[in-house]
C-alpha cells in the first residue's frame, strides 16, 4: 500500500473538487480571452464571452482547439504569457507536418512535476527509488518531464536517456535502479539485451516497476513483461501540448488518474460531440486549468478512451481515463475498415508463438487494400513440421480477422528482424499511394 | 537408448540466410552429415543431422537463429530397389506415421541411410528392429 502526495487534494471530496474546477475553469477562460488574440477571436466566432461560463457545463459553449490551430499558429502564436514569463520550450517532432512548440512558465514546470510526483507516489515510489529515466531527453518531453517528477519525490534519477542499451542494463544494475521509464516497446527490447548478455532483470536487477507510455500498448504485452520480469508495468499518459507524461495509473491498475485539480476532461462521442456516459469509447478532450504560457481549451487530441469518474479503491477521488486505445491519427482505413495497431497487438500479444516484436505493411494491389503483420516466431513457438507453421499461421490469421473484421496476411519472420526502436516503435509502414 | 537428435532450423526465405547456416556451423567445426530444406513459400525449415548436435545448436542459438533439437531415425536401407518399401511398409502396418524422411549415402557406408521422424520413436525402433533393419545409433552417425 503506498501513500499520497497530496492528500489533501488527491482525496477531495467530488463535490469540492468540482467547486475548485469550476473556479479554475472561469479564471482560465477569463485568462486566455484577456491575453490571447487567438482565443479572443475564437471565442468571438463561436459567440461566447468569458461571462457566459459559470458552471462546468459550460465548458460545452467553448469552442474545440485542435493540433491544426498549433501548426496554423506556429511557433507561439497560441501562447497566452510574454516571452518573459516562458522558462522552457519543448518542440514535438513534425512527422506529419509542421512541428509543434509548447512553452511553460516556471509555474507551469511546478505543476507538471506536481503531477508526475502525484503519480510516481501512487505507484508505490519515493526517495528511496532509483529511477532510470530511458526516454529521450531533449525537444521531446519524455525525458525532462519524469526526470523533475522523480527528483521531486526525492528519487535518485539516473538520466540515461534512450539507446546505448548494454550500458543501460548494467548501470540498471550497478546503481541498483528499482523503477524504468521508457517507451513499453523500448522495454521489450531492453529485456531481449538483457537475456542476451545473460543478465535476468528479476534475478539479477532491483527493477520493481516500469513506467511505459507515449505510444499504445496492449493489457497482453502488459502481462508478458510482468511474467518476464517480475516487475510491475504501469500505463503512463500525457502529450506534449498539455505539458508531457503527466498521469499513471495507480498501484491498483484500474484506469490512469487525470489530476481534475489541474485538468477537465471530456470524452465525447467523435461524430456529434456530445459527452458519451462513463464506460463508452469516446474522444478525450482536454482544458489545461492551471497552465499559463500555452492554456489549451477543450483540446482535441485525438486519442480514444473510455472514463470512470467513480473514485478509485486507492482513495483518489479524480477521473479515470482507461488504456487509450489508439489516436485518431495512428488509426489505418483499410478497406473502409478502422483498424487500430493497438488491436493488432493485443491479439498478437495473447498468442505465446509470437515473439514481442511486430509490424504491419499495408499495400494496395490493384483496387484492394493488403493488410500484412509480420510477426516473429519464437523458438518455443517453433515446430519443424511445415503443416504446425502453416497451421500458426491461420490461427494468427483468423484471430486477427475475429477483432479487426479484415482478413490480414501473416508472415513468420525469424527473431531479431523487426526493427527495434528506443524511443516511439513505428509498427506500420503504410505503402500505398493515395 | 539415446535418439539421433536432428537439428531443425526456422529461416526466412531470401538470399544468403542458408549460407549463414552453413558458415555458422563451419566457424565453430561442426560437420553436416545430411541436409534437406522443407519450403513454404516465405519460409522453410531446414533440417539437420551433424556430427556433434548440442554444439551445432548451442552455436545456431547464439546466432539469434529459431532452432530446435528433435528425436529421429536413423535408419539403414538396402541401395536396391525394394530398400525403402520394405521399411515404411512396415511402419505404416504397424499404424507408425511418418512425419519426414530424408535419406543420404556416405562413402563409408555400403548402404543408404534413412532419417526418419516419426510419430512413434520407440515403436518404430521396436517394429524395425523385430524385421531385422538395421538403425544406426548416434555414435555411428558421429563416427561416420
Amino acid at each position: 500500500m503506498s501513500g499520497y502526495w497530496d492528500p489533501h487534494i488527491e482525496r477531495m471530496p467530488l463535490e469540492d473538487l468540482h467547486a475548485l474546477q469550476e473556479d479554475r475553469l472561469k479564471s482560465v477562460v477569463r485568462y486566455v480571452y484577456d491575453h490571447s488574440a487567438f482565443y479572443r477571436q475564437r471565442f468571438k466566432e463561436a459567440g461566447v464571452e468569458p461571462g457566459d461560463i459559470r458552471t462546468l457545463a459550460d465548458v460545452s459553449k467553448l469552442p474545440f482547439t485542435r493540433k491544426v490551430d498549433l501548426r496554423d499558429n506556429y511557433p507561439t502564436g497560441m501562447f497566452s504569457a510574454p516571452k518573459s514569463q516562458v522558462v522552457r520550450y519543448h518542440v514535438s517532432s513534425g512527422t506529419t507536418g509542421k512541428p509543434t512548440v509548447v512553452g511553460y512558465t516556471k509555474g507551469d514546470i511546478e505543476t507538471w512535476s506536481e503531477s508526475l510526483a502525484r503519480a510516481l507516489t501512487s505507484i508505490g515510489l519515493d526517495s528511496d527509488d532509483v529511477v532510470q529515466v530511458g526516454y529521450g531527453y531533449g525537444l521531446f518531453t519524455g525525458g525532462l518531464g519524469l526526470h523533475y517528477g522523480a527528483e521531486r519525490i526525492g528519487a535518485a534519477v539516473l538520466p540515461v536517456g534512450t539507446g546505448n542499451t548494454e550500458r543501460q542494463i548494467e548501470l540498471m544494475q550497478d546503481l541498483g535502479t528499482t523503477a524504468i521509464a521508457c517507451t513499453p516497446s523500448y522495454f521489450l527490447h531492453i529485456m531481449e539485451v538483457a537475456e542476451k548478455m545473460g543478465i535476468s532483470i528479476k534475478k539479477d536487477t532491483q527493477l520493481k516497476a516500469g513506467i511505459f507510455g507515449a505510444e499504445p500498448w496492449s493489457l497482453e504485452t502488459r502481462k508478458r513483461i510482468e511474467e518476464a520480469t517480475g516487475i510491475n508495468a504501469y500505463d503512463i499518459y500525457g502529450t506534449s501540448e498539455i505539458s508531457g507524461p503527466l498521469f499513471t495509473e495507480c498501484h491498483v491498475k484500474k484506469g490512469i488518474h487525470v489530476w481534475a485539480d489541474m485538468f477537465l476532461i471530456e470524452v465525447l462521442d467523435p461524430k456529434t460531440d456530445e459527452p458519451v456516459a462513463d464506460g463508452e469509447t469516446g474522444e478525450l478532450v482536454f482544458t489545461t486549468l492551471h497552465k499559463f504560457a500555452l492554456p489549451l481549451i477543450r483540446y482535441r487530441i485525438g486519442d480514444l478512451t473510455i472514463m470512470n469518474s467513480e473514485p478509485c479503491e486507492c482513495g483518489r477521488t479524480h477521473p479515470r481515463i482507461m488504456r487509450i486505445l489508439g489516436r485518431t491519427d495512428d488509426m489505418l482505413i483499410i478497406r473502409g475498415i478502422n483498424v487500430f495497431p493497438s488491436q493488432v497487438e493485443s491479439v498478437l500479444m495473447d498468442i505465446p508463438e509470437v515473439g514481442d516484436h511486430w509490424e504491419i505493411l499495408v499495400d494496395r494491389k490493384g483496387p484492394l487494400d493488403m493488410m500484412t503483420v509480420r510477426v516473429e516466431l519464437t523458438s518455443a513457438g517453433f515446430s519443424d513440421k511445415i503443416g504446425d507453421l502453416m497451421k500458426l499461421r491461420k490461427k494468427i490469421s483468423k484471430e486477427l480477422k475475429g477483432v479487426l473484421n479484415i482478413a490480414a496476411e501473416v508472415d513468420l519472420v525469424e527473431p531479431g528482424t523487426i526493427p527495434r526502436s528506443m524511443g516511439k516503435a513505428k509498427r506500420v509502414t503504410d505503402n500505398r499511394k493515395v | 537408448m539415446t535418439e539421433i537428435k536432428q537439428i531443425s532450423l526456422f529461416v526466412e526465405n531470401r538470399p544468403g540466410r542458408t549460407a549463414k547456416v552453413a558458415k555458422t556451423l563451419s566457424d565453430a567445426g561442426v560437420n553436416i552429415r545430411a541436409l534437406t530444406i522443407a519450403e513454404a513459400g516465405d519460409f522453410g525449415v531446414i533440417r539437420m543431422v551433424l556430427d556433434d548436435p548440442e554444439k551445432g545448436y548451442k552455436v545456431l542459438k547464439e546466432n539469434a537463429f529459431t532452432v530446435s533439437m528433435t528425436d529421429v531415425l536413423a535408419v539403414e536401407m538396402k541401395d536396391t530397389p525394394g530398400g525403402l518399401y520394405e521399411i515404411v511398409n512396415t511402419l505404416g502396418q504397424n499404424s507408425v506415421n511418418v512425419d519426414y524422411a530424408y535419406a543420404f549415402v556416405t562413402a563409408k557406408a555400403q548402404r543408404a541411410m534413412l532419417i526418419l521422424r516419426v510419430d512413434d520413436i520407440a515403436k518404430a525402433r521396436r517394429v524395425l528392429g523385430e524385421k531385422n533393419v538395421k538403425i544406426a545409433t548416434k555414435e555411428e552417425i558421429q563416427a561416420i
